[in-house]
C-alpha cells in the first residue's frame, strides 16, 4: 500500500476528483509546505482493525466448516456443521428466541421511547429531569440489571408478593421457572432498560421539529393523529432509522440477560444464538459448530442491518 | 399555540407518577441490600427492612478467588482506563490523518473503519481467542487492554473523523508558519481542540468496557484476573438466593458508574444521542 500512495499515477488515473477537490479547498494541499501529521500516524489502528476485526472474521468464518475442538488437526466438513444446527431442536428454538427478543424488543422499546419523547417534547418544565431518570437503567450494565429483575420475578419476590396481596393467588408463578412466561420475562428486562435509549434519540429527533409546521397543520384542522401522523413522524424519520437499527442490532446479540435471568432455562426455553455460540465453542469445546452458530448470526445481523437500512431510508412521504 | 394549561400540568404529574413506577426496580433493590440475614424472609419483599444493616456488604467484599470483587473493581477500573486512553490516542492520530489527508488511500480507509462497526463481533470471538491463548494474552489485563482497544477502535476513528472535518485548518496552518513540527502541530494544538470529541469517545468507550461481560468471561474465564461483572457473575453464582449479599454486590458495581452519569448527564446523553447518530 505504502508504495503507491505518494505515486504520480494516482493523480493521472483520478484526475477529475482531485481537480474539483482543488477548486473546492481554499488551496492545494502540497506535502512539506503545510501537512498534517504523517501518513503513518495511522498505522497502528488500522493493523489493529484490520487484525482484530477482518482477520478474525474471516478465519472465524473458516472454522465454520471445519469439526476443530480447539485441539489438534481438523477436518473440512462442508456444510456439515448448519445442516446438524438446522436438525436440532434446541438450536431451532434458540434462532426463534433470537428472532422473537429482538423484534418485540425494537417494537417495544421504539414505540414505548417515541410515546415518553412525545410526552416529553414541549411545556412540560421538569423535562430533563424526567429525562435523566428515564435515562438512568441505559448507563448500567445488563448483568447486574438482571440480577435486580430475578429478584423480582423470584417466586418469593414483590411481583408475587403483590400479586397476592390483591388477592389474584392464581396469578402467582415461579415466572424464570416458567418455560411459557420465562421468554415474557427477559423481554421485560430488556424493554425496561433500553427504552430510556429510544427516548433520547426521539427526543433529539423532536427538537429538531420547527413547532410553526405542526401549529399550522392545526389551524388547517389536523387532530392530534394526523399531526403525528403526517407531519411529525416524516419528520423524525432519520432518529427512527437510528433506534430501530441500533436496537435490532443489539437485540440479536441478547447474551448477559439470559446468563444471568435463566441460563438459558428452563429446559432450553430461553436459549439464544449467543448462548448457544458461547457453551457450544467455550464451554463445551466445539470450536467449529460455535463458528457455524456465529456465522448464522453474523449473517442474520447483516440481513436486519440492510433491510432496515432500507426500509427507513427510502420510505415514501406517504409512509 | 402551545400553552402550559391544566392539561399539561396532568401531563406532567402523570410522567413522574410513571418515572417512580419505572424507578421501582431500585427500591427493591436498595431495601433488600439493606437487610441482615435475619430479616430476607422473615419482612415481605416489599417492606423497608426493620433494622437497615450494611452486613450484606461485607459480605460481598470477602469473596476469594474467582469470586473477589474488590479485585474485580481494581481491574475493571484499570481496563476501563487503558482502553480509554488506547481509543483516544489511536482513534484520534489515525482519525486525524485520515481525514486530513486528501490521497486516495486515506478514503479506502475510512471505509474499511467503517464496515468493521457493521461486522458483527461474534463471529471473531473465536479465532481471537485461540490467537491470544496462542501468544500467551489470555487471562492478562494488558491483553485486554490492547482486545478492547482494537475492537472499539472503529467506533472511536469513526468519531473523531467526523469532528476533524468539521474542524477548520487555520488553527494548524498558523501553527506551522510560526515554525510547530508536525507532532507539536498535533499535541499542543488539535488534540486540545479535540476534546468534546474526546468527551464523547470516552464516555461510550468507557461504559461499553466498564458494562461488559462476554468478552471478559472468555478471555478471562478460569484466571485469577476477573473484572467487576464476571467476579459478580461467579459470586452470585455461589450465593443461592442470598438476595441481600446479591443486591450489596450489584450496588457496588453501580454505584461508580451512576456516579459519573448523574455527575455528567448532559454529556451521556448528547454522547449517546449525538454520537451513535453519525
Amino acid at each position: 500500500m505504502s508504495a503507491t500512495m505518494y505515486s504520480e499515477t494516482e493523480v493521472v488515473i483520478v484526475p477529475k476528483r482531485r481537480r474539483r477537490e482543488q477548486r473546492q479547498g481554499t488551496r492545494p494541499r502540497r506535502a512539506g509546505v503545510l501537512s498534517f501529521g504523517h501518513w503513518w500516524w495511522a498505522l497502528p489502528g488500522i493493523v489493529l482493525v484490520i487484525g482484530i476485526h477482518y482477520v478474525a472474521t474471516a478465519v472465524g468464518g473458516a472454522y465454520a466448516f471445519t469439526d476443530w475442538t480447539g485441539i489438534g488437526a481438523f477436518h473440512w466438513i462442508g456444510l456439515d456443521n448448519f445442516v446438524a444446527i438446522f436438525q436440532d431442536p434446541t438450536k431451532i428454538g434458540a434462532l426463534g428466541n433470537t428472532l422473537f427478543l429482538a423484534i418485540a424488543s425494537v417494537l417495544l422499546t421504539n414505540v414505548i421511547g417515541l410515546g415518553l419523547a412525545l410526552g416529553l417534547n414541549r411545556l412540560i418544565k421538569t423535562r430533563y429531569a424526567l429525562r435523566v431518570l428515564f435515562f438512568m437503567p441505559v448507563v448500567l450494565s445488563p448483568l447486574a440489571v438482571s440480577y435486580i429483575w430475578k429478584f423480582i420475578f423470584d417466586f418469593n419476590g414483590p411481583i408475587n408478593a403483590i400479586l397476592n396481596s390483591l388477592g389474584l393467588q392464581s396469578w402467582v408463578r415461579p415466572w424464570l421457572a416458567d418455560p411459557s412466561f420465562a421468554i415474557w420475562a427477559v423481554l421485560v428486562v430488556i424493554v425496561w432498560q433500553q427504552t430510556g435509549f429510544a427516548m433520547v434519540i426521539y427526543m433529539a429527533g423532536l427538537a429538531a421539529v420547527p413547532p410553526e409546521i405542526e401549529e399550522a397543520a392545526a389551524i388547517d384542522g389536523a387532530g392530534l393523529w394526523q399531526r403525528f401522523w403526517h407531519v411529525v413522524l416524516p419528520a423524525i424519520r432519520p432518529a427512527v432509522a437510528i433506534a430501530t437499527t441500533l436496537g435490532i442490532v443489539n437485540g440479536l446479540r441478547i447474551f448477559d440477560q439470559i446468563m444471568a435471568l435463566t441460563n438459558g432455562g428452563p429446559a432450553g426455553a430461553t436459549e439464544t444464538l449467543a448462548t448457544q455460540v458461547y457453551k457450544q465453542a467455550f464451554s463445551l469445546g466445539n470450536f467449529g459448530y460455535g463458528a457455524a452458530l456465529a456465522l448464522l448470526l453474523a449473517l442474520i445481523i447483516l440481513i436486519f442491518a440492510v433491510i432496515q437500512q432500507r426500509l427507513t431510508a427510502s420510505r415514501p412521504e406517504e409512509a | 399555540m402551545f400553552r402550559y394549561t391544566k392539561r399539561t400540568a396532568l401531563r406532567e404529574i402523570g410522567l413522574w407518577v410513571l418515572a417512580l413506577v419505572f424507578l421501582l426496580p431500585f427500591y427493591f433493590l436498595i431495601a433488600m441490600a439493606l437487610k441482615p440475614d435475619s430479616e430476607i424472609y422473615s419482612t415481605s419483599t416489599l417492606a423497608w427492612p426493620q433494622h437497615p444493616s450494611l452486613e450484606s456488604f461485607a459480605t460481598a467484599l470477602n469473596g476469594q478467588g474467582n469470586a473477589d470483587i474488590v479485585h474485580g473493581l481494581i481491574n475493571s477500573i484499570i481496563m476501563t482506563a487503558g482502553s480509554i486512553l488506547g481509543l483516544v490516542l489511536l482513534g484520534a492520530l489515525t482519525g486525524y490523518v485520515i481525514s486530513r489527508s486528501t490521497r486516495r488511500w486515506s478514503r479506502g480507509v475510512y471505509y474499511l473503519f467503517l464496515v468493521a462497526i457493521v461486522l458483527p463481533t461474534q463471529l471473531g470471538t473465536v479465532p481471537l481467542y485461540i490467537g491470544a491463548r496462542t501468544i500467551g494474552l489470555t487471562g492478562s489485563v494488558w491483553g485486554m487492554i490492547v482486545l478492547y482497544t482494537g475492537m472499539l477502535l472503529p467506533l472511536s476513528i469513526f468519531l473523531y473523523a467526523g469532528f476533524f472535518r468539521g474542524l477548520g485548518t487555520e488553527y494548524e496552518e498558523a501553527a506551522a508558519i510560526d515554525g510547530a513540527n508536525r507532532t507539536q502541530i498535533f499535541f499542543r494544538i488539535v488534540l486540545p481542540l479535540m476534546s468534546p470529541a474526546t468527551g464523547t469517545v470516552a464516555i461510550l468507550a468507557g461504559l461499553i468496557v466498564w458494562n461488559d461481560f462476554f468478552t471478559s468471561l472468555i478471555f478471562l474465564g478460569g484466571s485469577e484476573n476477573q473484572t467487576l461483572p464476571v467476579s459478580m457473575y461467579f459470586f452470585i453464582g455461589s450465593l443461592v438466593s442470598k438476595w441481600n449479599s446479591i443486591f450489596a454486590i450489584v450496588i457496588i458495581s453501580m454505584v461508580p458508574i451512576l456516579l459519573f452519569y448523574l455527575f455528567a448527564q448532559k454529556k451521556f446523553i448528547q454522547g449517546f444521542a449525538g454520537g451513535l447518530k453519525g
